[in-house]
């Protein structure tokens, strides 16, 4: 058994709401693992028990080979965790954030100061060592906290939700930084709603909704079996957009309508778009895309990912 | 300035309950714990009154100007730096002085209520010896606004509460223990002594001493009015000049 | 099997001490003004009350029949319920604060420490803090004449169990507490431990029934070892104070550790 982490039949539950309604989930030794899903379908519950600080209420759970409930602090010294919302310690200054933190882990201080270096200059935030945290743009803490996670050299790390709430650029210099990791051999488990982050960074991901699992696969995979390979996305001006879904029927595989726009389905997108025109159905905007893994989740749920 | 101090008082309707606690029990604990407790020690009283009687003045004074310090300390930094309350107001057709004086108005409702509610409890207690005692009440306003005045003044040109933290405990304690409410000033080494009359509790205390007790006020009282009086102008004058340089920009 | 557990007490010690060294680590520049601030506190009431109300009073008669100044006997109880002010504060504002505002032990929590051992490490930092204030009252009380440096020696260990005992307490507390309205509550039961636990007068000086409720509290046990001993009139009641408060602490500890389990591992 290889798999560093291990599920089966696992469920988590707050009293009477079920959080997460029995999963499997596998996850292999260097591969980049996500958990693709809206806001509360049960990605940062089970992360929490993945990070052994949240008893699974059934089923079973081995991480690294080791029983949560029993070796939890044998298991969370090997992981690094960084979590949904930034907990840095704003009465430290960022690299005491980092040294502090490798001693809760029983880092020598010596070797911990070394590391936090060399960590400050993973995350390009050398010349704000000595700075507190308090200043610090979002991006920049969010970095901070993935150095963070990173200072006991762990076997898995765990990202919950890495780039919600960061601007474009502050994304892209996350995932740059992640990508790398990725390239250097680290296992990366991290939850996402955001498709074009799973499609980044993700080899393999579940898609989860309402505390299940949906659909497994790699990006590539998911969308192949899905969704088609593009989509045209038409607005009408009028307010139903409904109405003229029988319009449009027989153009796609498959129609979506959304409240602002629909969504058709189809192999060759141009070929589709001069069909819709040839019916003089004028819509106010049109455009050709590929499928992402909105598609997928859209397909599978009935629902979109981010509303 | 009447409708700063509506807005406080429209606040004040949401929070009274848990601060109701801690400025009518605590000075209640006090007389009841230390005045009764020490004083059934203190043979023959002071100066012919027993101790709990002699007592209970002074920490009528004392409540009025704790109050007075614990609403012109976090609330005024608050208004100014998390809460932003004062610029709020100062957006709105409303001068300095309307912003500044409306909440120590309201500062001195907040006093006048705790000293009310501690004088009837004191008259129950058969601690008051003449009805001049109601003068406790303009008494308590006056040592209030002296102590209430500049401590806004202080508690606006600070940034951070570790600062009213070290008011607190280098020279609101001190002062509440040093001006004569436990045991008569003259036991005091001539320096302190000093020091403590130049403060203005000892004043309120020593006023409000006079009153409850009955005793003759001669032109020396005056002159502490007179003293307190200023200590309300020079921190009115610093506090408007705080507030307006943070106010208006 | 002793070995393994030997070890893993080990590394239990060492990650709570990492807790306790990470505020180290926070000190600000202006601390000692506020490490002044809570040693200058019962100093203060000392000279006040002590010193001040002690010349109006006089002698006092302790239970046993020693008579003794005032100061003498109103010293000890300022360094008990300082030692006790100086345990809550830390471990009731502090702990909830680190907990609930700055979500600082959720990040403890994904390391190798566990919830009981953020306790303790919480709790020796506190400790830490306290045990100066005390040590430096006991100098000022031998200064005084207000008791002899043997028996300041032998009242150390006193106060740091009042410290341990009250710490305890205030982290179980602070497990407790809803918000920050909650610590008016607690200002005002701390205030009224502090008038009423034979701090000022002897506990025979109240009514029977209050008599005996002060005696049961928590701070008059405290107050009662400690002047036992710096008064040297220590006797079988002090035994009682000392299983008393030994308990206390290991009760509160064991609610504290349980109730974090509960609030942070959910």
């Amino acid at each position: 058994m290889s798999s560093l982490i291990h599920a089966r039949g696992l469920i988590k539950r707050f009293e009477s709401f079920t959080a997460v309604d029995g999963i499997d989930v596998d996850v292999q030794a260097g591969e980049a693992f996500g958990f693709l899903g809206p806001n509360g379908a049960g990605k940062s519950s089970t992360m929490r028990m993945i990070g052994c600080v949240s008893p699974p209420t059934e089923g079973e759970l081995r991480i690294l080979g080791m029983d949560p409930l029993r070796d939890g602090p044998a298991i969370r010294a090997r992981l690094g965790v960084c979590p949904q919302l930034d907990n840095l310690d704003v009465e430290l200054t960022v690299r005491e954030n980092l040294t502090t933190y490798a001693r809760f882990f029983g880092i020598p201080r010596k070797v911990a100061r070394a590391r936090a270096d060399e960590l400050l200059d993973f995350v390009q935030l050398t010349e704000r060592a000595d700075s507190k945290v308090e200043p610090l743009s979002g991006g920049m803490k969010r970095r901070l906290t993935i150095a963070r996670a990173l200072v006991n050299e762990p076997d898995l790390v765990l990202l919950d939700e890495p780039t919600t709430g960061l601007d474009p650029q502050a994304r892209h210099l996350v995932w740059e930084r992640l990508f790398r990791l990725k390239q250097q051999g680290v296992t990366l488990v991290l939850t996402t709603h955001y498709m074009d982050e799973a499609e980044q960074l993700c080899d393999r991901l579940v898609v989860m909704d309402g505390g299940r699992i949906v659909a497994e696969g790699s990006p590539r995979a998911l969308i192949e079996q899905y969704s088609t390979r593009e989509v045209v996305e038409l607005r009408f001006a009028s307010e139903d957009q409904g109405s003229y879904a029988d319009k449009l029927a027989g153009i796609a595989d498959r129609i979506e309508v959304l409240p602002d726009r629909v969504l058709l389905y189809v192999s060759d997108g141009d070929d589709a778009l001069a069909e819709v025109q040839r019916r003089s159905l004028s819509p106010a905007s049109a455009l050709v895309r590929r499928s992402s893994l909105e598609d997928v989740f859209l397909h599978l749920t009935g629902r979109t990912l981010v509303d | 300035m009447t409708h700063v101090f509506e807005y406080h008082l429209v606040n004040y309707r949401r929070t009274w309950r848990s601060s109701a606690l801690s400025t009518l029990l605590l000075p209640l604990l006090t007389m009841v714990g230390f005045g009764l407790g020490v004083g059934g020690y203190v043979d023959g009283g002071i100066g012919g009154v027993p101790y709990l009687d002699w007592m209970v003045p002074g920490l009528i004074a004392s409540t009025a100007v704790q109050a007075a310090i614990g609403e012109s300390t976090w609330p005024v930094l608050s208004y100014f730096e998390w809460l932003k309350v004062y610029f709020a107001q100062a957006a709105a057709p409303l001068r300095v002085a309307d912003i500044l004086g409306g909440h120590l108005a309201f500062m001195m409702f907040r006093v006048l209520l705790s000293v009310t509610a501690f004088l009837l409890v004191a008259a129950l207690f058969g601690t008051l010896h003449s009805v001049w005692a109601l003068a406790v009440l303009p008494i308590s306003v006056l040592a209030g606004l002296a102590v209430a005045a500049p401590v806004t003044a202080y508690s606006a040109s600070v940034s951070s509460d570790s600062y009213l933290a070290i008011l607190v405990r280098f020279a609101v304690l001190p002062m509440s223990l040093f001006s004569g409410v436990f045991f008569p000033l003259d036991s005091l080494p001539p320096v302190l002594r000093a020091v403590a009359w130049a403060l203005p509790l000892s004043h309120g205390v020593d006023l409000s001493r006079t009153a409850t007790l009955g005793l003759d006020a001669g032109w020396a009282d005056l002159g502490q009015v007179l003293y307190l009086l200023l200590w309300c102008a020079a921190g009115w004058f610093l506090a408007l000049r705080r507030f307006g340089r943070r106010l208006v920009v | 099997m002793l070995t393994l557990k030997l070890a893993s007490v080990r590394a239990a010690g060492r990650r709570s001490s990492s807790v306790a060294a990470r505020n180290v680590a926070a000190l600000g520049s202006a601390y000692w003004l506020v490490m002044l601030g809570g040693f200058l506190e019962p100093v203060l009431y000392l000279f006040s009350i002590g010193v001040g109300v002690g010349e109006l009073i006089g002698d006092i008669t302790l239970p046993g029949g020693e008579v003794v100044g005032y100061a003498v006997f109103v010293a000890p109880a300022m360094l008990a319920s300082s030692a006790m002010s100086g345990a809550l504060s830390e471990t009731t504002f502090n702990f909830f604060g680190k907990m609930k505002f700055m979500r600082l032990y959720d990040g403890m929590l994904a390391t190798p420490i566990r919830p009981i051992e953020i306790a303790l490490g919480e709790l020796a930092w506190a400790m830490i803090r306290g045990n100066i204030y005390s040590a430096a009252f006991l100098v000022i009380m031998v200064a005084m004449d207000l008791t002899t440096p043997l028996r300041a020696l032998a009242a150390f260990p006193a106060t740091v169990l009042t410290g341990f005992a009250f710490g305890a307490a205030g982290m179980a507390t602070a497990t407790l507490i809803r918000s920050w309205q909650d610590f008016d509550l607690i200002g005002s039961a701390q205030f009224a431990l502090f008038l009423f636990s034979g701090t000022f007068v002897p506990a025979t000086a109240y009514p029977e029934v209050v008599r005996w409720v002060v005696e049961v509290s928590p701070l008059y046990r405290a107050v009662d070892l400690v002047r036992g001993v710096t008064t040297g009139t220590v006797g079988w009641v002090q035994v009682v104070d000392v299983v008393y408060l030994v308990v206390l602490m290991a009760g509160c500890l064991m609610v504290a550790g349980r109730r974090m389990n509960k609030l942070l591992c959910k």
